[in-house]
């Protein structure tokens, strides 16, 4: 805005100079952004595991994906979970379902512990979504068996009569062309999420003889359950 | 008939892509008219991938912003630069190039989007082969205009072509830096950013999208239509000067504002929220000096449709940009998010600021390029009244259903327990969805109304000859 009541000459020469003008709209128009985005890759308390180390898997050499225990902390998808979310993706689901449980009362009771930046560090991209047309799915793991999600997969309104979700019923038809999950862990390693030379070579076989329903249940099961979060424990300012 | 002006100007491609504006106007609108009707009947998904809410809801924001939206602003930013700086568009051939190769960047997704191909970002749900497209064909739309406007016969560059400008600049930076990806294979890439980080420049886009694309981009056609429509010269120039740069300047900050009270740090959102508030001004400002132009000249909204849409346009923009920055404020943000009253904000700003001015442009343009009346005022007022009744039911369907979803999400019995359960909230909904469907059901049938109004505006022209004649007549001036 320095650039507009200081003098109405600039204006003036702005009106008859095009690269004048395109010059100093692009600045104008870069600051908000760099202002708001950069700080966020360099400063150390956006994310909560650098003051709280527990909140994020210590894999020892050797150890497989498996061998994580639900409250370990934050791990990479396995390859079942990693398809699931692909296809989380594709269904839309974020155009109805956040993942992102604000600290309020009443969304801690409905849902749990609000949501920790360090929770989605490995999601590219991000599904914090922005409409609940349906509930949130931040703290979603553990809270329905699987048959229960199979159910509720292929006909929502057998057991949530209210509910106004599509069924879907081919994702229990669906096999995973899982021939491509290794290059998707492969790309996942290149934007940052750690997966191993060995966690790629088994990545394609995990799949074998699965549905997409069962990567879809694999996926939602997981939600919220990798990291034990502490209820006394002040995360965030 | 504008002979002179027919031969000297490239009116062609801005002929077809205010056609096809008016043909993806419909299209957006019945796909969104059918998923909202989805969420009131869900037997509507009739057990098809193709055609859940979760699928068609990227094609409508798809197809309502970037086909319908896009090829309104490229037809009247290539209208009006072409009048403003008196000489014809720099290259007639990258002109055609931007109009097929918009028209099959949107062909590609309405093809992908129903297949499930998308990168799983909100409003950028494109893959990476087609967001490269979208930017080789966005920099030759803006290179073809900053061209022209370089090659002016104008001494000053018009105020309407600093909104545009400025818009294609900031939609370039968004564009390239949300869309980075890594490519899997050709249906398939993951964003370079995670969490937080790709949330942050998720809503920069985002919100961007909505502040340049359709508000600087719209507001371009609002300095250049209105005041001809209305024969006045713009309300005040320095006003004009102020808002525009108070908006270049400070609506890029108001992202976060989609942020507040998750994970993003507080100093972001509450950032965010700050700038949003004092963007009331900048957009007043714009409001009041498209309103004001009319100074003196009001008796004209008795006899000229058109110019009422353009009216009823600034009225709704001066109040969703009202609604918005209340929406920001902490307190506030804390009930309205995740709600339908966000889908409502949207669309009184979307039906009824963005569509109404693009409308309103689109009929003037009609009338100026085809050199003949439309076929059917009638029919322009019927739009006028069906796309304004439309769109108020749609949008009080939605506050009524997101403040009351917001309040049962809270709501608290005598014993110190949540009153309701999440599936006593989506029941309590049903009502206003259907409303809401009725009421973009009466929007879109003022759209085919339009769309009608056109076609047989363009088959008139071509009977009476008028284009023929403007082609080869001998130019008067």
């Amino acid at each position: 805005m320095a650039n507009d009541n200081k003098s109405v000459s600039l204006q003036e020469k702005m009106e008859k100079n095009i690269w004048l003008l395109l010059i100093i709209l692009a600045i104008s128009l870069s600051v908000g952004g760099l202002v708001e985005i950069v700080p966020l890759f360099t400063m150390k308390n956006t994310m909560e595991h650098n003051a709280a180390p527990e909140l994020l898997w210590q894999r020892q050499p050797g150890q497989t994906l498996h061998d994580h225990k639900p409250g370990d902390g934050m791990r990479p998808y396995t390859s079942l979970e990693l398809a699931g979310r692909d296809i989380y993706l594709k269904e839309g689901c974020y155009t109805c379902h956040s993942q992102m449980v604000r600290p309020f009362r009443d969304e801690k009771e409905r849902y749990g512990h609000y949501s920790l930046a360090s929770e989605s560090m490995y999601d590219h991209p991000f599904q914090w979504g922005s409409k609940r047309t349906g509930p949130d799915f931040a703290r979603l793991g553990g809270k329905y068996s699987d048959d229960w999600h199979r159910k509720h997969l292929r006909a929502p309104r057998s057991v949530v009569p209210e509910s106004v979700m599509p069924n879907y019923p081919w994702l229990k038809d669906n096999m995973i062309e899982g021939k491509d999950m290794a290059s998707r862990f492969k790309a996942m390693r290149l934007v940052g999420v750690p997966y191993t030379d060995e966690d790629i070579a088994t990545a394609n076989a995990e799949l074998a003889g699965k549905t997409e329903e069962d990567a879809m249940v694999a996926y939602l099961q997981v939600l919220g359950t990798m990291a034990t979060l502490d209820e006394n424990k002040v995360y965030r300012q | 008939m504008d002979a002179a002006a027919e031969q000297k100007y490239n009116f062609d491609v801005v002929r077809w892509f205010t056609v096809m504006a008016v043909v993806y106007l419909v299209v957006g609108a019945l796909v969104g008219v059918y998923i909202a009707a989805e969420l009131a009947w869900p037997v509507l998904n009739f057990d098809s991938p193709y055609i859940t809410f979760g699928r068609l809801r990227p094609l409508h924001t798809n197809a309502v912003i970037f086909a319908f939206g896009g090829c309104a602003l490229m037809a009247t930013s290539y209208y009006s630069v072409q009048r403003t700086c008196g000489v014809r568009l720099w290259s007639d051939k990258l002109a055609w190039f931007v109009f097929i190769g918009w028209n099959l960047i949107i062909v590609s997704a309405v093809v992908t989007l129903p297949l499930g191909i998308t990168s799983g970002k909100e409003y950028a749900e494109l893959e990476w082969p087609i967001d490269l497209a979208i930017a080789v064909v966005w920099l030759a739309y803006s290179f073809n205009f900053i061209m022209t406007l370089a090659t002016r016969k104008s001494s000053h560059i018009y105020v309407s072509n600093w909104f545009f400008l400025g818009m294609m600049v900031m939609i370039t930076y968004l564009h390239v830096v949300n869309s980075l990806a890594i490519p899997v294979d050709l249906f398939r890439s993951y964003s370079v950013f995670s969490g937080v980080q790709d949330a942050m420049v998720q809503w920069w886009w985002g919100h961007n999208a909505v502040g340049f694309y359709l508000t600087a981009g719209f507001l371009g056609i609002m300095y250049y239509f209105v005041p001809k429509q209305a024969g006045r010269p713009v309300y005040s120039y320095r006003l004009s000067v102020i808002h525009f740069w108070a908006l270049m300047f400070g609506y890029v900050w108001l992202g976060a504002h989609h942020l507040q009270y998750t994970a993003l740090p507080d100093w972001t959102g509450s950032l965010g929220a700050a700038v949003s508030l004092a963007m009331i001004i900048p957009s007043w400002g714009g409001a009041v000096n498209g309103m004001m132009t009319l100074s003196g000249a009001w008796d004209k909204l008795r006899t000229d449709y058109v110019l009422r849409f353009m009216i009823m346009s600034l009225a709704f923009y001066a109040m969703s940009t009202f609604e918005g920055p209340v929406m920001s404020l902490k307190t506030v943000n804390a009930l309205s998010h995740y709600t339908d009253w966000t889908v409502g904000h949207v669309h009184s700003g979307a039906l009824g600021w963005v569509a109404m001015v693009a409308i309103g442009a689109i009929y003037h343009l009609m009338v100026r390029t085809f050199h003949t009346e439309m076929w059917s005022t009638k029919l322009i007022n019927a739009h006028f009244w069906t796309a304004t009744i439309g769109a108020v039911i749609y949008v009080v369907a939605m506050w009524v259903s997101g403040i009351m979803q917001g309040l049962m999400w809270r709501a608290y019995d005598e014993y110190g327990t949540l009153a309701y359960t999440f599936a006593e909230s989506v029941e309590a909904m049903h009502p206003y969805y259907a409303m809401r469907a009725i009421g973009g059901a009466i929007f879109l049938l003022g759209a085919v109304m339009m769309l009608i109004n056109i076609l047989m505006t363009v088959a008139k022209a071509s009977s009476e000859g008028s284009l023929q004649q403007a082609r080869t007549a001998a130019a008067t001036a």
